[in-house]
């Protein structure tokens, strides 16, 4: 089962290293220009958030962005590929179990996050110094948001009958929850209904960890986010598997 | 010889309520070459595809040499290969690499998956092509690539839906050879073709659907021993007469060196002898019409 995982993620990291003009390189040019522009061009008129400049406030969220529209990217098209183009039959009339697939396809979306969440924040280090308060909870947000996301993405490419069906979710759903979750303000700026409703979406819980992690500072505690996201790993887990296992969209 | 695959009372409905399989019972021996015909839509590719956990079944049960597939799952899995009717692979991987990652899956480490790929893309004539993008490939190599990654772990049966389908003659021949050769060395190899000429030349027994429904299961040898008609072309180097007597057969005349004959009852040599009696004499005989063929469309309701 080892060889067989291994396999899986070997295939996934080439597939998308093979393409790295469309995988790896634009998502680093899009961030740098968002920190450039949001963070160097308007953040000295924005001033301090949450006791640091805003170009800091805002830099763990965008790379959080990056990772998360990578990882969910990164499943939802090659899953949806292997099914449109009946690749996926290879791993069907194998022995591989259905989590061994679940797993491999997660850790191809986990790799490609955390290969395009290093790459911005390199490109970033040449201009901003850096501090970060814990690898460890920066590290752990990280794996535990490319996984969520790959999954998600998993979720996704298993209902995707066109390739219509694989942007409607990250543009109309991820976009605005990626947005909505505190990424480039903190949510005790806003009025005590929204700063309520912000808790529902998971994306909160991971910028704000994430931020924790480089900036030592936080709204929510630590412990908190960590359940929540767990909890939601666990859910999507289950649901992706029973998919699988059931064949929804694969198997008739 | 013990079953290398038993199928009982096999049945498939589709969501929309279309039967593709309707108690299917079929038997196919330990190293044999066995044929499943039947016209587009007669349900060979779904009967395959439950055999390879593709399709889910509606009933029945498919064991493969005594195991059967809802306990063994995963035993059954490593005992078959396939080769599909249609590309099942992804275009942009390297032709080497999707070899290797079906090893993969299969559990062979990668060292000796690229020994065996090495191997089988020789053997297949792909070897110089190992880097190439899988959609490159001509038609034909897509296919040859389609049966070396259905060897790669060395499975028990080999199944190919209409393997031929594409490939020019000379990789026709080249191929068959290569088949004959698995089987000799005792894989056995089920066979879907809408060449009954390759049915003919390779498989030992014989099955043929015809709506969901096998119509005949039997050796080849008995199963064209029942076409009793034979309709033959012969030709002569002297010009034919232009009326012919009466013989024990039926003759038209194509041209003025050829007629076409149909035997019912007599042989080649009697049916030669009395044309040669008449001072007509042949230089060349060959088959009007398959007699697999002949059979086919009988069974299958087009010439009932």
């Amino acid at each position: 089962m080892w060889i067989a995982y291994k396999t899986i993620v070997v295939k996934e990291v080439l597939r998308f290293s093979r393409i790295w003009v469309q995988t790896i390189f634009p998502p680093i040019i899009t961030t740098s220009l968002y920190l450039l522009i949001f963070g160097g061009l308007m953040g000295e008129r924005i001033g301090d958030m949450q006791g640091v400049d805003y170009l800091h406030f805002i830099i763990p969220g965008i790379i959080l962005m990056t990772v998360i529209q990578n990882a969910y990217a990164n499943t939802v098209s090659s899953f949806f590929l292997s099914k449109f183009n009946h690749s996926i039959e290879e791993l069907l009339i194998s022995p591989v179990s259905y989590w061994i697939i679940l797993l491999g396809y997660v850790s191809g979306g986990v790799v490609r996050g955390f290969t395009v969440g290093l790459g911005v924040f390199v490109a970033v280090s040449f201009f901003v110094d850096l501090q970060i308060y814990s690898i460890g909870i920066v590290l752990i947000t990280f794996l535990l948001t490319a996984i969520l996301f790959s999954l998600a993405g998993f979720i996704n490419a298993i209902f995707a009958q066109s390739f219509d069906d694989i942007s409607i979710v990250p543009t109309f759903i991820l976009m605005p929850m990626t947005y909505l979750g505190g990424m480039f303000y903190s949510i005790e700026i806003l009025p005590e209904f929204w700063q309520s409703l912000s808790k529902f979406n998971p994306i909160y819980y991971m910028v704000d960890s994430f931020r924790m992690g480089f900036l030592g500072s936080s709204t929510t505690d630590f412990s908190v986010s960590i359940m929540v996201l767990t909890s939601m790993i666990v859910i999507l887990a289950l649901v992706a598997f029973y998919l699988l296992k059931k064949g929804v969209n694969i198997k008739t | 010889m013990s079953n290398a695959l038993l199928i009982s009372n096999l049945t498939k409905t589709y969501a929309n309520n279309v039967s593709a399989l309707s108690q299917v019972n079929l038997c196919v021996k330990q190293g044999d070459f066995f044929a499943l015909l039947g016209s587009n839509g007669a349900g060979k590719t779904t009967m395959i595809g439950i055999i390879c956990s593709l399709l889910n079944k509606t009933s029945g049960e498919v064991s493969v040499l005594g195991l059967e597939q809802s306990k063994n799952l995963n035993q059954v899995k490593r005992m078959i290969g396939l080769m599909p009717q249609e590309f099942n692979f992804n275009p942009f991987e390297p032709i080497e690499e999707i070899l290797i990652n079906q090893a993969g899956y299969y559990g062979i480490d990668r060292q000796s998956a690229k020994a065996r790929a090495e191997t089988l893309l020789k053997r297949v004539e792909l070897w110089d092509r190992r880097l190439d993008v899988a959609k490159s490939l001509s038609g034909g190599m897509k296919r040859r690539l389609m049966l070396a990654r259905a060897l790669i772990h060395d499975p028990k049966i080999l199944i190919l839906d209409e393997p031929s389908a594409g490939v020019d003659v000379e990789i026709r021949r080249s191929m068959w050879e290569f088949l004959k050769e698995l089987n000799e060395q005792g894989m056995t190899i089920i066979l879907t073709t809408h060449y009954l000429e390759e049915a003919e030349l390779l498989c030992r027994n014989i099955a043929i659907l015809d709506n969901g429904k096998v119509v005949e299961q039997s050796s080849m040898k008995s199963l064209l021993a029942k076409v009793a008609k034979q309709v033959l072309i012969l030709e002569s180097i002297e010009p034919l007469p232009l009326v012919f007597p009466n013989f024990n057969f039926s003759i038209d005349k194509l041209d003025d060196y050829s007629i076409q004959v149909v035997l019912d009852g007599i042989s080649i040599s009697q049916a030669l002898g009395e044309l040669s009696l008449k001072g007509i004499e042949i230089e060349h005989v060959r088959s009007a019409q398959n007699r697999l063929e002949t059979l086919f469309l009988h069974l299958t309701s087009k010439e009932r």
